[in-house]
C-alpha cells in the first residue's frame, strides 16, 4: 500500500538524518509580551517529540519557528546544524509538511488540489500531482471518490485527514503539526491517532507537534515536553516517565497524576483482572 | 408603445451611449479598488485614512461632482471623460470598502495554512486571498454596478447624452412614453449588467455552488 | 483653476448672501426640504423594517425593494412625476421619497434581525411582553444599523435634492442650473462646492451620531478590540 506514488522514489531520505534544534530562542513581540524565553530542545531525527502546554505557553510560537512563519528575536532554529535563517522562507516551507487544527485546507480548491498544492508549487504537472494525490488519499484512509469535493462537503476527521495528506505530499523529512486532531470528536480523534501512529511507524518522519491535549501528547510521542508560560519547560521525557515521575506539582496537575482519572486499580471480577478508574469505574481488562 | 416604434433608432443610440458611460467606471472602480482595499485590510494604519477618504468622496453629490470634475481636471463640461471620471471616483467610494471588508473575511487559518504551505507573498494574493475574497467583493460590485447605470442619467442635464436624455427630453416635450422607456431601459440595463456580475462570478468561483448545494 | 477661484470668489461675495431668497435662503430649504423627506420615509421605514425584523415575515420583499430601488433613476421618476402632479415641491418630493424609503428600511429590518436570537430568547423566558422586547431589547441593540440607514438616506436625499431645482424653484440646485443655464458657470461652481460641504457635514454629524449610538449598543466592545489587536501575532509571509 505504500507505493504511493510521489513518497516512493526517494527512499534514502529516511536514513538522512532531520535533527532540528532550538538554541536559545527567544521571542518578544513589539508590545512587550515575551512569548518564547530562552528555549533550548533538541528534537532528534525519525522521533516524535510533542509541545504540551495551556494557551500562553509559546508552544505555537516554538513550531512556526522551525518553518520560519515566526522568527525569533534572538537565538537560532536549525535543521542538521543549519541555521533556517539562512535558508529562503517559501523554499523551507515547501520542504516541510505543516498540518493544522481542521485541516487548514484551501475551502476554494477540491480535496486533490488541496494534497496537490505543494507539488503544484515546486512545478510538477498539475496532472501528475493531481494523480499522486489519489494514491495519498487512499494512504491516510480516504476514499477516492472524495477527491473531487471541496473540503466544506467534507466531516472534521475527513478534512483532518485531508490535511494529513496535504503536508505529507511533498514528501518532507520534517512534520509541523499544530493541535493536529484538537477539532474533531473524541472518537474520531482516538481513531486518527491509532492511524497517526501506524502512519508514522511506515514513514519514520522527524515529528514536532503541539498540543494543549495531555493524552494526545501521551497517545503519539515518543517525547513529551510539558510547558509552562513563556516555553520554559517544567518537564521533558518519555510519556511513562512523565506519569511516574511528574517533576513537580505543575507537571502533576497537568497530567492529571494522582487523579482519579490516571490513577487505575486492578479489582477481580469472575476470575479476571478489571481495571478501574480512581472512582471505581471499569476502563477495561488485563491482559497477563 | 407608438412612442418608441417611430424613435427606435435614438432610442438605440442612446442605450449604446449609456453602455459606453457606464462599463468603464465599473471595470475602472475594481482596478484601482482591489490593491487599495488589499492595503487597507493589511495594514491597520492605513485602513482609517483610506476608508473615510473614500467615504467622504461618496458624500459628495453627483451633479455637483459633474461639475466640479471638469473646473479640476480641464475636461470639457460635457465630456464623456468628466462621466467617466466621476463614477469611477463614485465607484472606488463604494467599492474600497467593499474591498477591503473581503479581504478581512479570509479567513486567518486559511492564509496560514497557504503560508506554511510555502505560497509566496504574490501567490498567496492571486490563488488564495483574490478568490476567496471574491464574494463579498461580488456584492459591493454588484451595488456599484447598478447604481453606476442608473447615475449615469444624471448627466442627462449638463448635457451629456445617456438613457437620462430621454427624462430630460420627455419632460422639456411633454412625452410621458419617452420617460418611461428611459426608466425602463435603465433598470433593465442595471439588471442585465448585474447578472452578468453575477454570471462571471459563478464561472470563476466553482466551489461556491458546489459548497451552497452540500 | 481660474474657474475654482472666480467661484470661491462667487461664494464669499456678501451680495450672494445678502438679499432675501440668496444663499442662506437657498441651504435653509435644501436643509428643510431633505430633512422632511428624510422624516416622512423614517416615519414609514422605521416602524415597518422593524416589524418585519421582529417577525422575519416579508424578508424576501424587502430585499427585491431595496435593490430593485437602487437600479431607479430618480431624475427619471422626477420627470415623470413633474408631468403627472406639475410644476411644484410635490413631484421632487416623492421621487426623493422614494430614493430615502429603501435604506431606511433595510437598516431598521438589518438592525432588528442582527440582535442575536439567543438575547431575544432570553428576553422573552424571562417574561418580557413582546413590546418590551421591541422596545427594550431589539431597538437599542440596533440602534447603530438604524442611524446607518438613515444616515445613508440623508446624505443620498441632500445630494439629489439638487436635482429638484429642475423642475421646481427651491433649494441649492436653483443657483446651479441658473448658472448652467446663463453660463455662469462660477455660479455653478461655487454652488456645487457648497452642497458637497452641506453634505459632508451632515455625514460628519451622522458619523458621531452613529458611533455614540454603538458604543450604548456594546458599551464593552471599544476595550475589548485594543485588546484582540495587540495580542495578535504577526505571520512573517
Amino acid at each position: 500500500m505504500w507505493d504511493a506514488p510521489g513518497i516512493v522514489g526517494l527512499p534514502d531520505d529516511r536514513e538522512e538524518p532531520r535533527v532540528i534544534e532550538f538554541d536559545a530562542v527567544h521571542k518578544e513581540y513589539p508590545d512587550g509580551t515575551v512569548a518564547v524565553e530562552r528555549f533550548s530542545l533538541i528534537v532528534p531525527s525519525h522521533r516524535v517529540v510533542a509541545l504540551v502546554g495551556s494557551s500562553g505557553s509559546g508552544k505555537t510560537t516554538l513550531l512556526r519557528m522551525v518553518n520560519r512563519m515566526v522568527d525569533p528575536s534572538s537565538g537560532t532554529v536549525s535543521i542538521d546544524g543549519v541555521d533556517v535563517r539562512s535558508m529562503d522562507r517559501v523554499k523551507l516551507r515547501r520542504s516541510i509538511g505543516y498540518v493544522l487544527q481542521a485541516g487548514g485546507l484551501l475551502p476554494h480548491r477540491s480535496v486533490a488540489d488541496n494534497v496537490a498544492t505543494v507539488p503544484v508549487l515546486e512545478g510538477r504537472s498539475r496532472r501528475q500531482a493531481r494523480a499522486d494525490a489519489l494514491g495519498l488519499l487512499e494512504r491516510v484512509g480516504l476514499d477516492t471518490a472524495l477527491a473531487d469535493r471541496y473540503p466544506a462537503q467534507l466531516s472534521g476527521g475527513q478534512q483532518q485527514r485531508v490535511g494529513v495528506a496535504r503536508a505529507l505530499a511533498a514528501d518532507p523529512n520534517i512534520l509541523l503539526m499544530d493541535e493536529p486532531f484538537g477539532a474533531v470528536d473524541p472518537i474520531v480523534r482516538d481513531q486518527l491517532q491509532a492511524e497517526m501512529r501506524a502512519l508514522q511507524a511506515d514513514i519514520g518522519k522527524t515529528i514536532v507537534f503541539v498540543t494543549h491535549d495531555i493524552g494526545e501528547a501521551f497517545a503519539l510521542g515518543d517525547e513529551v515536553v510539558v510547558l509552562r508560560t513563556g516555553a520554559e519547560i517544567a518537564q521533558q521525557g518519555a510519556p511513562a516517565e512523565i506519569l511516574a515521575n511528574p517533576a513537580d506539582d505543575f507537571v502533576a496537575s497537568f497530567v492529571g497524576a494522582g487523579t482519579a482519572q490516571r490513577t487505575l486499580r486492578i479489582r477481580q471480577v469472575d476470575g479476571r483482572d478489571v481495571v478501574v478508574d480512581g472512582d471505581g469505574r471499569p476502563t477495561g481488562v488485563l491482559e497477563r | 408603445m407608438n412612442w418608441l416604434s417611430q424613435n427606435l433608432h435614438i432610442v438605440g443610440q442612446l442605450l449604446a451611449d449609456h453602455l459606453f458611460l457606464s462599463i468603464p467606471p465599473i471595470l475602472l472602480s475594481l482596478l484601482i479598488s482591489v490593491p487599495l482595499g488589499r492595503l487597507a485590510a493589511g495594514s491597520p494604519r492605513l485602513r482609517t485614512p483610506l476608508l473615510t477618504g473614500t467615504g467622504l468622496l461618496y458624500a459628495i453629490p453627483s451633479l455637483p461632482l459633474f461639475i466640479i470634475i471638469p473646473a479640476l481636471f480641464g475636461f470639457s463640461l460635457r465630456s464623456p471623460a468628466t462621466m467617466i471620471t466621476a463614477l469611477t471616483l463614485y465607484g472606488c467610494a463604494l467599492l474600497v470598502r467593499g474591498a477591503a471588508d473581503a479581504f478581512s473575511s479570509v479567513p486567518q487559518d486559511v492564509r496560514l495554512a497557504a503560508a506554511a504551505t510555502g505560497h509566496s507573498r504574490w501567490g498567496l494574493f492571486w490563488t488564495v486571498e483574490l478568490p476567496l475574497a471574491g464574494p463579498v467583493l461580488l456584492s459591493s460590485l454588484r451595488v456599484v454596478t447598478v447604481s453606476t447605470v442608473s447615475l449615469v442619467t444624471v448627466g442627462a442635464v449638463i448635457g451629456i447624452s445617456s438613457l437620462g436624455t430621454l427624462f430630460t427630453d420627455g419632460f422639456q416635450r411633454n412625452i410621458d412614453a419617452s420617460i418611461v422607456t428611459g426608466i425602463v431601459l435603465t433598470v433593465v440595463v442595471a439588471f442585465a449588467l448585474d447578472a452578468l456580475c453575477v454570471l462571471a462570478a459563478r464561472w470563476a468561483m466553482p466551489w461556491q455552488r458546489a459548497v451552497s448545494r452540500a | 483653476m481660474n474657474l475654482l477661484i472666480e467661484a470661491v470668489q462667487w461664494l464669499l461675495d456678501p451680495a450672494n448672501w445678502g438679499e432675501p431668497n440668496a444663499l442662506g435662503m437657498r441651504i435653509l430649504e435644501h436643509l428643510a426640504f431633505s430633512g422632511a423627506v428624510v422624516l416622512v420615509a423614517a416615519a414609514i421605514g422605521i416602524p415597518v423594517g422593524t416589524l418585519i425584523g421582529h417577525t422575519g415575515r416579508g424578508r424576501g420583499a424587502i430585499i427585491a425593494i431595496t435593490s430593485g430601488a437602487r437600479a431607479l433613476p430618480t431624475l427619471g421618476l422626477l420627470t415623470i412625476f413633474g408631468l403627472w402632479l406639475g410644476i411644484g415641491l410635490e413631484a421632487p418630493f416623492l421621487a426623493l421619497l422614494v430614493l430615502a424609503l429603501p435604506p431606511v428600511l433595510a437598516g431598521a429590518y438589518a438592525g432588528v434581525e442582527s440582535v442575536d436570537r439567543a438575547t431575544v430568547g432570553a428576553a422573552r423566558a424571562i417574561g418580557l411582553t413582546e413590546r418590551q422586547i421591541l422596545t427594550g431589547v431589539e431597538l437599542p441593540l440596533a440602534a447603530p444599523v438604524i442611524v446607518g440607514g438613515l444616515r445613508s438616506a440623508a446624505l443620498q436625499v441632500i445630494s439629489t435634492a439638487t436635482l429638484a431645482a429642475y423642475i421646481s424653484d427651491t433649494g441649492l440646485g436653483r443657483p446651479l442650473f441658473l448658472g448652467l443655464k446663463t453660463q455662469q458657470y462660477e455660479m455653478m461652481l461655487g454652488a456645487s462646492i457648497l452642497v458637497a460641504l452641506l453634505a459632508l457635514i451632515v455625514e460628519l454629524c451622522f458619523q458621531l451620531v452613529q458611533s455614540a449610538a454603538a458604543r450604548r449598543a456594546e458599551p464593552q466592545n471599544g476595550r475589548q478590540h485594543r485588546a484582540h489587536s495587540g495580542a495578535r501575532e504577526r505571520i512573517e509571509a
